[in-house]
């Protein structure tokens, strides 16, 4: 099962500069995990407490993920996983 | 050397229109550029946000989704993040810098705290450290033109108002 993960701009020190990666997995959990096997440090960033973080959001093809089951999500071969920095923030 | 934001007055208008239009709730948006070091931004592009608050703000994850894809097939990077504050300062706050994570990107906050005169600032926030940066606005003022007031401690009044004055200037003794 092969599907491209995108790596925003702030994490792809985790990934030598790669825009993207193939990674394998039958679900979100499964693919960072596989990822996280040759590229160690990327799910720290994106997973506290066994939940996606708050900062970041997960889509698989068009779908957030965080509507879709979070990290036990499905992914299909040829799927495409996105991974971007919530762009948020306020006063306080 | 401090960093600086170079920045055209009709984008600054369109920032601080979209700041008053939201009032009381903080507006937000992004002004794109090409990914390639030019530092410039070009493409005004405005963002609802999802969360409808006077206190917090947040593209919604779909419209971010089409957004970075749209950047990404233009090779564009997002230039300028902005958004209000509508009842404090225009400085970062430890929720907006929580959640900054573009380190290239110039963080612009803009108040509407005041009716008269928005704040317009901006920042670097990178790992976490905030450094303010001097905001260079390129054009003049029309009309319409909200006022503006930028900060002086990092903003020398000279080097926006009297752009032209280089030492070229200043007569030989």
């Amino acid at each position: 099962m092969a599907v491209t993960v995108s790596i925003p701009t702030i994490l792809r020190t985790h990934t030598g500069g790669e825009k993207s990666v193939e990674a394998s997995g039958k679900t979100v959990a499964q693919v960072i995990d596989d990822i996280e096997s040759r590229h160690g440090g990327l799910k720290d960033r994106l997973v506290k407490d066994e939940k996606l973080h708050r900062f970041v959001n997960v889509y698989v093809n068009d779908e957030d993920v965080r509507f879709a089951g979070g990290l036990e999500a499905e992914v299909t071969d040829g799927d495409t996983v996105t991974i971007l920095p919530a762009v948020a923030g306020g006063m306080r | 050397m401090g960093f600086v934001l170079r920045i055209r007055r009709d984008h600054v208008d369109a920032i601080v229109a979209h700041a008053r239009r939201d009032h009381p709730d903080e507006a937000c948006g992004v002004i794109a550029g090409p990914d390639d070091g030019s530092d410039t931004p070009e493409r005004y592009i405005p963002m609802v946000n999802a969360a409808r608050s006077p206190t917090f703000y947040e593209f919604d994850s779909g419209d971010l989704l089409k957004l970075y894809r749209e950047m990404a097939a233009n090779d564009e990077t997002p230039v300028v993040i902005y958004h209000s504050h509508t009842a404090t300062e225009a400085y970062p706050s430890r929720t907006d810098i929580a959640f900054a994570s573009e380190p290239f990107a110039h963080y612009v906050l803009v108040s509407t705290r005041e009716d008269d005169v928005a704040d317009f600032r901006s920042y670097r926030i990178v790992e976490g450290e905030v450094t303010e940066e001097s905001v260079q606005v390129v054009g003049e003022a029309g009309a319409e033109s909200p006022a503006i007031r930028l900060n002086p401690d990092v903003t020398p009044v000279e080097s926006y108002m009297f752009a032209n004055t280089g030492s070229d200037d200043v007569p030989d003794a």
